[in-house]
Formats: structure tokens, C-alpha cells, sequence
């Protein structure tokens, strides 16, 4: 067993960088279920299971149709998107004037069909995904060896949750997704198509999770399960930064990546459970999340 | 939907010859996981062993009426003890084969022996079936975590892997397999620098196997099953640490996982098995077989269904009753000469008794295709890889 | 959107009956329900029969919470599987009798309510939900670490022994009934609960919260009293299982457990009496029926949630509920 102080500092600023490589992920999914949520009052539980979806589309597009990582990684959040969209029309559309209860209930039961689908054509044993060439190797940091693709991980995360943050904050879209938060009726009364505009959001928010599926795929195993716990864990980071903020989903995906990178190092028995002691405190301490507003 | 199901339990359910008026009502239940991390290396293939060994014994010819059910466990001991029980109460089932999973299997163990069957255990690694919770009814077919430290940790330690670092799976089964192998890995010399406990299930061993780097080992031992290990190993990989000579001992790992991880990955590992498809003709011909009807090669959890089941049938037909206790001493009454696993001897505590083999992976070159997978590096008699039979549990003499 | 959030009338489906005592058709329903569990044991088997009761009355003390009580909790597995392993390790470590396992487990239920029900009625709505679900995982993790629930091999053959140190429990039917009435008298308490004044407070803190505060009652205080008592029924629930099963396992306080009680609760019908009842023994006996079909299971179930919720939400009984004009 390592003894508290037997850790050096390359060991821990290794961890560091691990669990911000971790927080990408987290950062992603949970972005993605904030923006639903945002939106649409919706806690969309088939985020992990969709999540999972990307990376087989991944895999089914290299496997049946000889198309790589770099154009998937474009194509299967295109098409998970679309599948997101398919589901919202059908299905999550009648439940807006509902309580949040009864969309987390529909959204449950949808993670239940397909990872059980998933399940029944390929297995659980997972299936390879290969690093894309150019990114395979890694550098040495002195501290530590840092895979190519860890690192691109990082960096296609921050861009892609610095875009999003700067489309809803910052242009004329965004102000109509916001304000179409705050009061639907209005937005459409200006002649603003919400429902589309409600369509688009799922859509966007669900192919995020699909583009986290592909960044996961060469590292993971892509594995019908790979989205089942993920998902409660994700939803926890959402809670901590405050439901629907987009800010505080971001910053705490990567925060908590983080924290449990180091618990991994001090008590790594206790990394399963530590983000949700954190939930737990910020929770009876500031109800509204570390960046949400209060209501 | 309901139709189509139940056209499926009948297609599930074998039934050979009932033309003997005298004939004996067998009934076999393959109780498995069929939907978690156990389903490919056990599951459906373990039923389509089990179909092959009554069709093999000419069941029908010799007067059994042999019919065979299956379920999930999920991996739950409450569902398989709930399936177990009614399977014996309401189904009338004689014995049940396979049970992956310890915590499931010790349950089953306990409702078996209560209810006077046999439970022939092929998939779970717990030494606990013949030892601390040794039942007369228990037959332990194909390997327990001993075996399997007996086989990596021995040889990993002789080949110069002296000093350890353990990635423990933080459940009962991770924390009894790294004990067992630590405990070789002393006896042979080697010294553990110490252990990780990891969260189950993970997917992300990044910062575990950075602590591992850190430590200095030789060998990184991976005290995890199914989807952890492959993940664990696929990371070490792209970490560099296999590259920079630290090695891995996959210490439960089986053929299906190595086929999911590939070659271009899995190269290099060593890892202890009962059964390869490809050691002889034998085992060559009845895989092709198994092929042909489920579509991948068995693993050796499977072909342990098939020989357990085997001579559970012998043993049937020679006691001319499904009595579980009777049944169960018939089985350790003489070796068995089994064509999958050579000569097997079941003993008094339920253990049988084989050789394991210590495997490698062959690298992508050296391989001539998707299933050939493994070199043999060396046999370990069936005394060196089991625990020697406690006393208390051998049930012949009582 | 934002301003139809508080459109609850789904949730609060059915309306509480004002009278005290019982109407002649809930007394109609409980009789034909006892004669026909009287009988049930020698049509199906027993095990499976006690394995639906106790789902039964797990689901009925969730919807003490949720459709009486307006709060969703995402961690109720806490209480049945907290209760499952003290139970079980009283009856097999300390040697208890059975019903003095049970009662160990259900008091340890009650406390576990009372530690998390008193930090978390403090929270509203979904942020209540979270909570609950924060500190089941947090049990859970400790259910995995402690030795003495034995990691995931959990208590196993735990004895049946002998109720009041005198009748043996070893036979399938005598267990049967010690079952039966344990459930069954833990449902009509459940039922005098939600009928009685405090029941009738309860309904009025859901249906207008800021009211019921002006008019002078402890909000909190009720809610507190109404969370400790549905985690208590979910102990019970969960004590009488481990007796039956002779097993006390991960299973019972993982956060899917959790779900599986809502899904329970919803497909009967929420905020009815006799909803949770038809809602655990439908998905009890799916799960049992099912059990050959391996991955199907979890389709199947998955098919029934999204059913449920876009076509049923008031649930089985609440359907028929309508129907009727009668609240069920």
C-alpha cells in the first residue's frame, strides 16, 4: 500500500493530468445533459446508453463500411443526433407539460431497450477500436507518459465545450434557445418555430454524448455497458454544477475529474462513491448547484 | 412477442427418446449469465455444450430421457438461489451445470446440497466450493482461482518476474485471486510491492496503472475478470508500460477475451487455461463442432459443461438413479478418461483433478487467424496447480 | 414551458377518500385479496409467492412517500437492503428468532430514514431525488466495503429458524403464512396511515405547500414523519425478503433496486392503494417468467416504461380507477 506521504509530486501531477483527461469525458456528457435539461426540463437517463451508441456506430462504420476514426467522429454524432431527434418527436414531445419525473422515467426505460439490443447482436465482451495512426504513441512529460490520444482527448473537449458555451452565451441562436427557456410562449409568439428550435437542442444535446462515444471507443472497450453506471455519475456532475448551467456543467466535469483522480491515489476504493459524498454536501449546502442560480 | 418466446423454450428444450419404459427422467438445468460480463465466455455456448454431451452419450440408446432448461442469473446470488430452488421443487431438475460467479455458486451449493442434486460448477473460480464450503454434492469441474495463480504466478515468478504490483478487482473474488497468488508468487521466491484496490466495475485503470508503473514491479498483476481486465490491459498498451518491459499476468482470463482484445493488443500475455480448442485432434474436432453450431470457439468454462455433464450422465447410468449423493460418489469412485480434458480424477472434497496449461499469446504475425490465438508454453500437472484436499471435506470417507 | 412546470395532476392522480373508515369496496378487495394469497401457495410456488409480497409491500411503502406524500426518492433501496442484511445476520450471527430479525431490520430502516430523511426533506423536487439518491450510493459503497455483509457472496443460508422460538419455518408453507401476515398487515397499516388525519395533512402539503405552512402545520416535521415511515415498510419489506430467500445481497441496495420500485409504483398506478401491489407483482413475475430469456428481460421492461409513461401514467389501477369513477 502506498503511505500518504510516499507520494511524489510527479506521481500526484500525473494523477492531476489523468483525472483532467477523465473530466474531458465528463465534461462532454454532462454538458450535453445540461443543455437538454436547460431546455427541454427533461433529465435524459439515456445519456450513457447513447453514449454508448456512438461508439458502436464508430465501430460499425469502420467494420461494415471501411470508414475511420476521423470521419466518424464527425458522422456518428451526426447520426446518433438523428436518432436523438427520432426519439424526441416520437416519443419525448408529449411530455413536456409533465413532471421532470415522468421524462426521466420514459428516458430510463429507452436506455433499458437499446443497451438490451446492443446486448443481443454483439455481445459483452466488447469489441476493439484502434488509435487512429497519427495519434498512436505518446510523449514522455518527464513525470509521467502521456499517450497522443489522451491528450487530443483534452483538446477535442475543451473545443468542443468551449463552442457550445460561446454559441449559447454569446450569439443570436443562443439568445433564443435562452430565452426560449425562460418563456416559451413568448419566444413563439415572436415567431420563433420553439418546437424546432426544441428539436435541434435534443438533438445537438444527445449527439455530444455520441461524439464522447467516439473519443471513448479506442480507449475503452465498446461494450454494451459501457454507458450504465456512467450515466448516474454524469448526472451527479450536472446536479453539483447546477441544473441546466452550462458553465457549471463544464467546469465540473473537469473539477471532478479531477477530485477523483486524487482519490484514486488516497483511498482508491473510496473513487466509486466520492463524487456522490460531493453531491451530497453541495447539495444540503447550496441546493441550486456551485454555478446554478438560486430559484 | 410471447408466442415467439415460448416457441424458443421449446426449441431450448432437448428431449431424447422416451421409448424406454424403465427409462430414467433426467432433468439438467444450465444456469448461467446470459446477459452481463460472463455471457460470451459462458452463456449460450455453455447450453450448446450441454446439448452436445447428451447427443455424445447416446443418452436416448442407454434409457435416460435427458432434458435440459436454462436461465440467467445475472450474476445476482438472490435470482440464481431463487432459480435454483425452483428448479429443484417445482421442476423437478437433478442437477445443475456451469454457475460463473462465486457468490452465485457458493448459494446454488447450499440449495443443491439441500435438496440432495448435483451442481457441477464450471464457470466460478471460488477455491471456497470444495474447501470452506465443501458440500458431498459439489463437483468443481474446471478450474479455481489456485489452479489459475499455480499456473501465471508460479511460472511468471520462475521466469524472473520477481517483484509484483497487484490491480485488485475491490470485491470478494479480486481480493481471493490476488491472495492466492500472492501467497505463490512468496512461496517461489518473488516479493509484492504492493496493491491497488479498484473500484468494480471500472473502465478508466489509467491512474491505477500509473501507481503500478511508479512502483518499480516486474509484473503487474490484474486480480479482475471479463471487460476490467481488458480494459486494464488495452490502457497498459497505450501507457507505454508493456513497451517498457513491465509485464502483465492476466490472472482470469479466457479466449473469448482475448479474441475481443486482438492479438496486436493481447500479444505476450501469459495466462493459465484447462482447455484450448486447438491442443489436439480431439479438442480440434469436438470445437469445430461447437463452431459450427454457436458460431465461436469454446472456452474452457464451456467444454467444462460439456465434460462435467458427460460424466454426470456415466454416473447416472451407472447408479441407475438421479440420487445427488449417490451420483456424486459415483463420480470420484475412478478416473475418468475424458477426451477434452484427459484424465480427470474428481475427488473426495468435488475437486476434479487435470492438467492446466500455461498459455501465451501469439503476436498478429505468428498468428494464421482470428482464433488462433494462444502458444502453449508448458503443462502443470493437476497436483501442482490444485490445493491439496482438506480433510474434512473429503466425503468418501464419511 | 417553464410555466407548466408545476402541472401535477397526473402525479396526484387519485383523491384521497374523506371518510374514515373503510368504504365497502377497499374492504371488498382486501377480503377477496386475503382469501385468494390464502390460497395462492398451493397453486404457484411458495417462494415466488412470498417474493411478490414482499415487493408488494415495498412498492406500497414507496408510494406512501411519492403518492401520498409528493416526494420522490431515487434511493428507497437503501432501506430495503439495509434492512435485508441486519435481518439476516441477526437470524444468522446473533441467532435471533425470525420475527425479532425482521424487527432488528425494520428498526435499523427506520434509523437509516431518520439520519437521511432528516438531511434531505430540506430539498425540493428533483434536488430531493438527488439527494436520496446521494446517500443510497453512499450506503451501498459502505454495504461493499464492511466485512460483515460479506462483499458481493452477501450473508448466504441464512436459517429459517423458529417464529417465537416455537413453530419451525423450514416448511415452505408455514413460512407461507408468517410472510402473509407480516405483508398483509404491513399493507393495511400502510392503508390506515394514508387515511388517518395525518394522512390528510399530508395530502394538503402536497396539493399546496405555502397553505398548509400559513395554516400552521411543521411542514417539515410531516414530511420527516411520513419519510421514516415509508423507509421503515421498505425495511420490512426488505427483512421479510432475506428471511425467505435465506440471503441478504448487493442486489437489494443498488440504486437499480431504486429503480425498479418506482417503475413498481408507476406501472400500478401512484397514489392509489392497491396500484404498487398489481405494479410489484407484474414486474416480479415478468422477471420471474421471463428469467430464460436472458438479454429480452431488460427490452421487455424497458418496452413497459415507455408504455407506461406515454400512453398509461396513471398506471394499471389508476386506469381502472377512472373507469370506475372510484378511487382504488
Amino acid at each position: 500500500m502506498f503511505e500518504l506521504l510516499g507520494i511524489s509530486p510527479q506521481v500526484l501531477l500525473g494523477q492531476l493530468l489523468l483525472g483532467l483527461i477523465n473530466g474531458s469525458f465528463y465534461a462532454v456528457l454532462s454538458l450535453g445533459l445540461a443543455v437538454i435539461f436547460g431546455l427541454l426540463n427533461i433529465i435524459n437517463f439515456a445519456h450513457g446508453a447513447l453514449y454508448m451508441a456512438g461508439a458502436f456506430v464508430a465501430w460499425m462504420l469502420l467494420h461494415y463500411l471501411g470508414i475511420g476514426y476521423w470521419p466518424s467522429l464527425i458522422l456518428a454524432p451526426l447520426i446518433v443526433g438523428a436518432f436523438g431527434i427520432l426519439l424526441e418527436r416520437t416519443m419525448l414531445s408529449r411530455l413536456y407539460h409533465l413532471d421532470h419525473l415522468y421524462g426521466l422515467l420514459l428516458t430510463f426505460g429507452l436506455a433499458l431497450i437499446i443497451q438490451g439490443l446492443f446486448r443481443n447482436y454483439y455481445g459483452v465482451s466488447g469489441l476493439p477500436y484502434r488509435i487512429p495512426d497519427i495519434l498512436s504513441g505518446g510523449q514522455n512529460l518527464g513525470f509521467m507518459f502521456l499517450p497522443n490520444y489522451r491528450a487530443w482527448v483534452v483538446v477535442a473537449s475543451v473545443l468542443v465545450c468551449f463552442g457550445t458555451w460561446f454559441t449559447i452565451e454569446k450569439t443570436r441562436l443562443g439568445a433564443y434557445l435562452r430565452a426560449a427557456t425562460e418563456n416559451p410562449a413568448l419566444v413563439s409568439a415572436f415567431g420563433i418555430n420553439v418546437p424546432l428550435l426544441v428539436m435541434l437542442t435534443y438533438g445537438f444535446g444527445v449527439a455530444l454524448a455520441g461524439f464522447a462515444g467516439v473519443l471513448a471507443a479506442p480507449i475503452y472497450s465498446v461494450n454494451p455497458n459501457m454507458g450504465a453506471d456512467l450515466i448516474i455519475v454524469v448526472f451527479a456532475v450536472v446536479v453539483i454544477g447546477g441544473m441546466g448551467s452550462i458553465l457549471g456543467a463544464i467546469v465540473t466535469g473537469y473539477m471532478l475529474g479531477i477530485v477523483e483522480g486524487l482519490t484514486r491515489v488516497f483511498y482508491p476504493e473510496g473513487s466509486a462513491v466520492v463524487i456522490f459524498v460531493i453531491m451530497a454536501i453541495v447539495l444540503l449546502i447550496k441546493p441550486e448547484g456551485l454555478f446554478g442560480r438560486a430559484a | 412477442m410471447m408466442k415467439k418466446l415460448a416457441l424458443t423454450t421449446a426449441l431450448g428444450a432437448v428431449v431424447a427418446g422416451a421409448g424406454y419404459a424403465q427409462g430414467i427422467d433426467v432433468k439438467l438445468g444450465v444456469l448461467n449469465d446470459r446477459s452481463g460480463v460472463y455471457a460470451d465466455l459462458s452463456g449460450e455456448g455453455s447450453v450448446v455444450a450441454a446439448r452436445m454431451a447428451v447427443e455424445d452419450f447416446k443418452a436416448a440408446d442407454k434409457g435416460l430421457n435427458v432434458e435440459i432448461i436454462s436461465a440467467d442469473h445475472q450474476n445476482k446470488p438472490d435470482i440464481g438461489s431463487n432459480i435454483a430452488r425452483q428448479w429443484y421443487d417445482e421442476e423437478g431438475v437433478n442437477a445443475i451445470l456451469d454457475v460463473p460467479t462465486s457468490s452465485v455458486a457458493l448459494a446454488v451449493a447450499d440449495i443443491t446440497a439441500e435438496k440432495n442434486g448435483v451442481l457441477i460448477d464450471s464457470g466460478a473460480g471460488s477455491t471456497a466450493l470444495t474447501r470452506e464450503q465443501c458440500r458431498p454434492t459439489t463437483i468443481h469441474w474446471t478450474y479455481d482461482t489456485a489452479a489459475l495463480a499455480n499456473g501465471t504466478g508460479a511460472a511468471m515468478t520462475n521466469a524472473g518476474g520477481n517483484k509484483w504490483f497487484f490491480l485488485t478487482a475491490d470485491y470478494a473474488f479480486g481480493h481471493s485471486l490476488q491472495e492466492n497468488t500472492a501467497a505463490v508468487v512468496e512461496e517461489n521466491g518473488g516479493e509484492v510491492l504492493g496493491t491497488v484496490d479498484v473500484p468494480f466495475p471500472a473502465n478508466d485503470f489509467s491512474s491505477f496503472l500509473l501507481q503500478a508503473q511508479g512502483s518499480g514491479a516486474d509484473v503487474i498483476g490484474l486480480a479482475n475478470a471479463g471487460g476490467d481486465t481488458v480494459n486494464a490491459i488495452k490502457q497498459a498498451s497505450e501507457f507505454g508500460i508493456t513497451q517498457a518491459g513491465q509485464k502483465l499476468a492476466a490472472l482470469l482470463f479466457f479466449v473469448t477475451d482475448v479474441h475481443a482484445l486482438g492479438a496486436q493488443t493481447a500479444q505476450g500475455l501469459s495466462l493459465t487455461e484447462a482447455f484450448y480448442w486447438d491442443q489436439n485432434d480431439a479438442t480440434r474436432a469436438w470445437s469445430k463442432r461447437f463452431m459450427d453450431t454457436h458460431g465461436a470457439q469454446p472456452t474452457m468454462v464451456q467444454a467444462g459443461v460439456y465434460s462435467g455433464t458427460m460424466a454426470y450422465l456415466a454416473a447416472v447410468e451407472a447408479v441407475g438413479s438421479t440420487d445427488g449423493k449417490a451420483v456424486a460418489a459415483k463420480m470420484k469412485e475412478s478416473d475418468i478418461d475424458d477426451p477434452l480434458f484427459g484424465t480427470v480424477n474428481v475427488r473426495g472434497d468435488g475437486r476434479a483433478v487435470h492438467d492446466m496449461y500455461l498459455f501465451e499469446v501469439k503476436s498478429p504475425d505468428q498468428s494464421s487467424g482470428e482464433w488462433d490465438l494462444y502458444n502453449q508454453i508448458s503443462t502443470i500437472s493437476g497436483e501442482d496447480a490444485f490445493l491439496p484436499m482438506l480433510d474434512e471435506c473429503d466425503f468418501t470417507k464419511q | 414551458m417553464a410555466a407548466q412546470d408545476t402541472d401535477t395532476d397526473t402525479i396526484a392522480a387519485a383523491p384521497v377518500p374523506q371518510a374514515a373508515g373503510m368504504p365497502m369496496l377497499h374492504k371488498v378487495i382486501f377480503v377477496l385479496l386475503l382469501i385468494f394469497l390464502a390460497g395462492l401457495p398451493f397453486m404457484v410456488y411458495p417462494i415466488f409467492a412470498m417474493k411478490v409480497m414482499c415487493f408488494a409491500l415495498f412498492a406500497a411503502a414507496f408510494n406512501l412517500l411519492l403518492g401520498f406524500g409528493g416526494l420522490l426518492s431515487f434511493g428507497h433501496a437503501a432501506y430495503f437492503g439495509g434492512a435485508s442484511y441486519v435481518a439476516a445476520h441477526a437470524a444468522k450471527v446473533w441467532g435471533l428468532t425470525p420475527e425479532l430479525s425482521v424487527l432488528c431490520g425494520t428498526a435499523a430502516a427506520a434509523f437509516l430514514g431518520l439520519v437521511i430523511g432528516g438531511l434531505s426533506i430540506r430539498r425540493q423536487g428533483i434536488y430531493f431525488a438527488m439527494v436520496t439518491l446521494a446517500f443510497a450510493q453512499m450506503v451501498y459503497f459502505f454495504a461493499l466495503q464492511v466485512p460483515f455483509t460479506g462483499g458481493e457472496d452477501g450473508i448466504q443460508s441464512v436459517p429459517r429458524g423458529d417464529l417465537f422460538g416455537l413453530i419451525s419455518l423450514e416448511n415452505n408453507i408455514a413460512l407461507y403464512f408468517f410472510v402473509l401476515a407480516v405483508t398483509f398487515g404491513g399493507i393495511l397499516f400502510l392503508y390506515r396511515i394514508v387515511h388517518s388525519p395525518f394522512g390528510q395533512v399530508l395530502k394538503a402539503i402536497r396539493e399546496n405547500e405555502p397553505r398548509a405552512i400559513s395554516l400552521g402545520y411543521n411542514v417539515n416535521r410531516y414530511k420527516l414523519m411520513v419519510f421514516v415511515l415509508s423507509a421503515t415498510f421498505a425495511g420490512l419489506a426488505g427483512a421479510t425478503k432475506s428471511q425467505v430467500f435465506q440471503l441478504a445481497s448487493l442486489t437489494d441496495v443498488h440504486w437499480a433496486m431504486s429503480g425498479e420500485v418506482v417503475l413498481m409504483t408507476l406501472l400500478g398506478g401512484m397514489g392509489t392503494i392497491f396500484g404498487p401491489l398489481v405494479g410489484g407483482a407484474l414486474i416480479v413475475t415478468m422477471q420471474n417468467y421471463l428469467a430464460t430469456f436472458g438479454a429480452w428481460v431488460t427490452i421487455i421492461q424497458g418496452i413497459i416504461f415507455v408504455i407506461g409513461v406515454l400512453l398509461f401514467r396513471e398506471g394499471i389501477v389508476g386506469v381502472i380507477s377512472r373507469w370506475l369513477k372510484r378511487p382504488l
